[in-house]
């Protein structure tokens, strides 16, 4: 003989659940950081999507006739050194580093959600142990961490996915500890634990809904410092590999005749990963300022 | 005096303990992760026993365990292990490429931690007014650009369009100092832009904060000139939380210099891991990454040491 656990949720709860994320969402359409942002970031995930069928010249077709010539009518950003259009590169160039650098963060989010859930929920030797991995892992910059992963397995988009997935993950986990240190002391969790639920209920069915914004916020910054390390480790080599038009790799193999005055073949891809790394910040300062209201 | 002692064992412990589990972690990519280290290094066309020859020269046919104890005991007394290209002691390469490192760290940091704290106490003494959203605006955007993004403008800016700095950090041979800071001037930048936003906004809300406080108003109350409120009240307060984003922000530093070295060419540790991890060196690799944490590990401590004789309830075994 069991008892159906009393259905505790008052009336009104859904729909004042559902107003507030119509509010978040009109707060959002406010924000102007939000609505800058956003727009900058959908125009690279469009380039991402389609760039592909509207740019004038294949990203990867070369020209040697017409290497390094300067920006003109045919070519708006120039060629670089073996005739390759800029302009084409640079919108194609979008799309290696939107798949890497969400997913990687979409890992991040689930392994450091979980790992802050179990730390923060149980405390003592499990949360000592993990905390104190979590540190060594932070002890150098991540992009070495990423090199000597890569490095060890060999350079692969998975690999980097993996590696940059991997050590945020800490980072996420510390956000989630700190807000489910909070939550646990509170009324509703006693409450399911009195009704005898188990702790993986609790943990994912009770507790996480109530930190969700917070890890909203924190994967959105997050997201900005992937794309951040993503180019930089396809800068230094260990990244996205060649042919690919990616941004980072273009300017790690153009830059250095840039003592010869061919500034176009690295001055659009910065300027192309700086929109988008400041793109991706406005919307999440937007998300964390409405959530915060 | 006694509180900070402890204080201090507690957290030398605790930076201890990551030390050791970083040197399992580099241990593990560099020696265990690539599987066969001698078929890494001559390439799959390699003949089978050139390859078991390497394997056991390099000492990699024992036990893992004994090879970490040998690995990690060996560096403990400054024995860095042989480099597998250079066929030469590691130490000398590290310690010299550490040395340049530290220089361009230095110039980085001795531009932006006066100019930080500056631009912060003034967005804050300016708070919501257009100064202090140029200020708050500008240091965001800066400090989330990547360096060799920043690097790349800066250099087409001053190097080649303006022509007031040189582009590499290769200075000529035998150069003197201010001829070295001359030709740091430049890399030191994209750092500096990262760093600026953190510590102006840390500055900043700090500043605010203190202003906002009970002592201030006493100390205006009483009717101290501003400038003393300012700068004996107010500001000492303000700069303790900003310490400790200096300190956090080492690590983002270190990890800024190692890519501002390939991209101007600079013989420090970033590019010293960065060829090492190239031509799969792993005993280069390894102590490279290893001396890094260690000294990060030390900032760490040193600014957690300056953070307590700075704050009384820490100095005085207060608080916790």
């Amino acid at each position: 003989m069991s008892v159906e656990p009393a259905d505790i949720s008052l009336p009104g709860d859904e729909e004042k659940r559902r107003g507030g994320l119509a509010q978040t969402l009109a707060l959002l359409g406010r924000s102007g950081s939000f609505v800058i942002g956003f727009g900058i970031v959908a125009f690279w995930v469009v380039c991402a999507l389609f760039g592909r069928h509207f740019v004038p010249y294949d990203p990867l077709a070369d020209d040697i006739i017409n290497s390094l010539k300067p920006p003109s009518a045919e070519h708006w950003f120039g060629t670089d050194q073996i005739g390759r259009d800029v302009f084409s590169r640079v919108i194609v160039g979008s799309r290696d580093i939107l798949m890497v650098a969400p997913l990687a963060t979409l890992l991040a989010t689930v392994a450091g959600t979980a790992l802050g859930l179990v730390t923060g929920y149980f405390r003592g030797i499990v949360d000592e142990v993990i905390s104190r991995i979590f540190e060594a892992f932070m002890a150098v910059p991540v992009v070495i961490i990423a090199l000597l992963v890569v490095v060890a397995l060999g350079p692969s988009t998975t690999t980097v996915i993996c590696v940059i997935g991997l050590s945020f993950s800490p980072l996420i986990a510390r956000t989630v500890r700190s807000a489910v240190i909070a939550e646990r002391e509170l009324d509703y969790v006693s409450a399911a634990k009195l009704r005898r639920e188990n702790t993986l209920y609790i943990l994912f069915v009770e507790i996480l809904p109530n930190v969700v914004p917070s890890i909203l916020v924190e994967a959105s910054v997050r997201l900005g410092y992937a794309i951040f390390v993503v180019a930089t480790l396809s800068f230094v080599g260990f990244g996205i590999q060649p042919p690919s038009p990616d941004w980072g790799l273009s300017i790690s193999s153009n830059y250095g005749m840039i003592g010869g005055g061919y500034w176009w073949t690295v001055l659009f891809d910065a300027l192309a990963i700086a929109t988008l790394v400041i793109g991706v910040n406005l919307v999440a300062d937007g998300v964390q300022g409405a959530l915060d209201a | 005096m006694r509180a900070i002692l402890s204080f201090l064992v507690q957290r030398v412990s605790l930076s201890l303990v990551t030390l050791f589990l970083l040197s399992v972690m580099v241990f593990i990519a560099g020696q265990v992760l690539p599987g066969n280290v001698g078929r890494a290094i001559l390439g799959p066309l390699a003949d089978m026993r050139a390859v078991e020859l390497l394997n056991t020269q390099l000492g990699l046919d024992r036990p893992i365990l004994v090879q970490y104890w040998d690995w990690i005991s060996n560096f403990v007394q400054g024995d860095m292990g042989t480099s597998y290209i250079f066929r030469a002691p590691v130490a000398p390469f590290v310690f010299e490429a550490l040395g340049h490192t530290l220089k361009l760290a230095a110039v980085a940091l001795v531009l932006v931690v006066p100019l930080g704290i500056a631009a912060g106490v003034v967005a804050a003494l300016n708070v919501n007014r257009p100064l202090d959203r140029i200020i708050s605006l500008g240091g965001l955007s800066a400090t989330v650009l990547p360096e060799f993004v920043t690097g790349i403008v800066l250099i087409l800016v001053f190097g080649v369009w303006l022509q007031w700095l040189p582009i590499s950090a290769a200075w000529p041979p035998g150069a003197g100092l201010t001829t070295q800071i001359y030709y740091l001037i430049l890399p030191a930048l994209p750092l500096f832009l990262v760093l600026f936003g953190y510590i102006a906004r840390m500055a900043r809300s700090g500043m605010i904060e203190a202003l906002d406080s009970d002592y201030v108003r006493t100390a205006v109350l009483k009717g101290l000139p501003w400038r003393t409120v300012i700068w004996r009240h107010a500001l000492r307060n303000a700069l303790l939380p900003t310490i400790t984003v200096i300190a956090s922000q080492t690590t983002y530093l270190v990890g800024g210099v190692v890519v501002v070295e390939t991209l101007f060419r600079y013989q420090g540790i970033g590019s010293l891991i960065f060829t090492a991890a190239r031509g799969k060196d792993f005993p280069i690799l390894e102590a490279g990454i290893l001396t890094i944490g260690i000294v990060l590990s030390i900032a760490t401590l040193l600014a957690d040491l300056l953070y307590s004789v700075l704050n009384p309830r820490i100095r005085l075994g207060g608080g916790r």
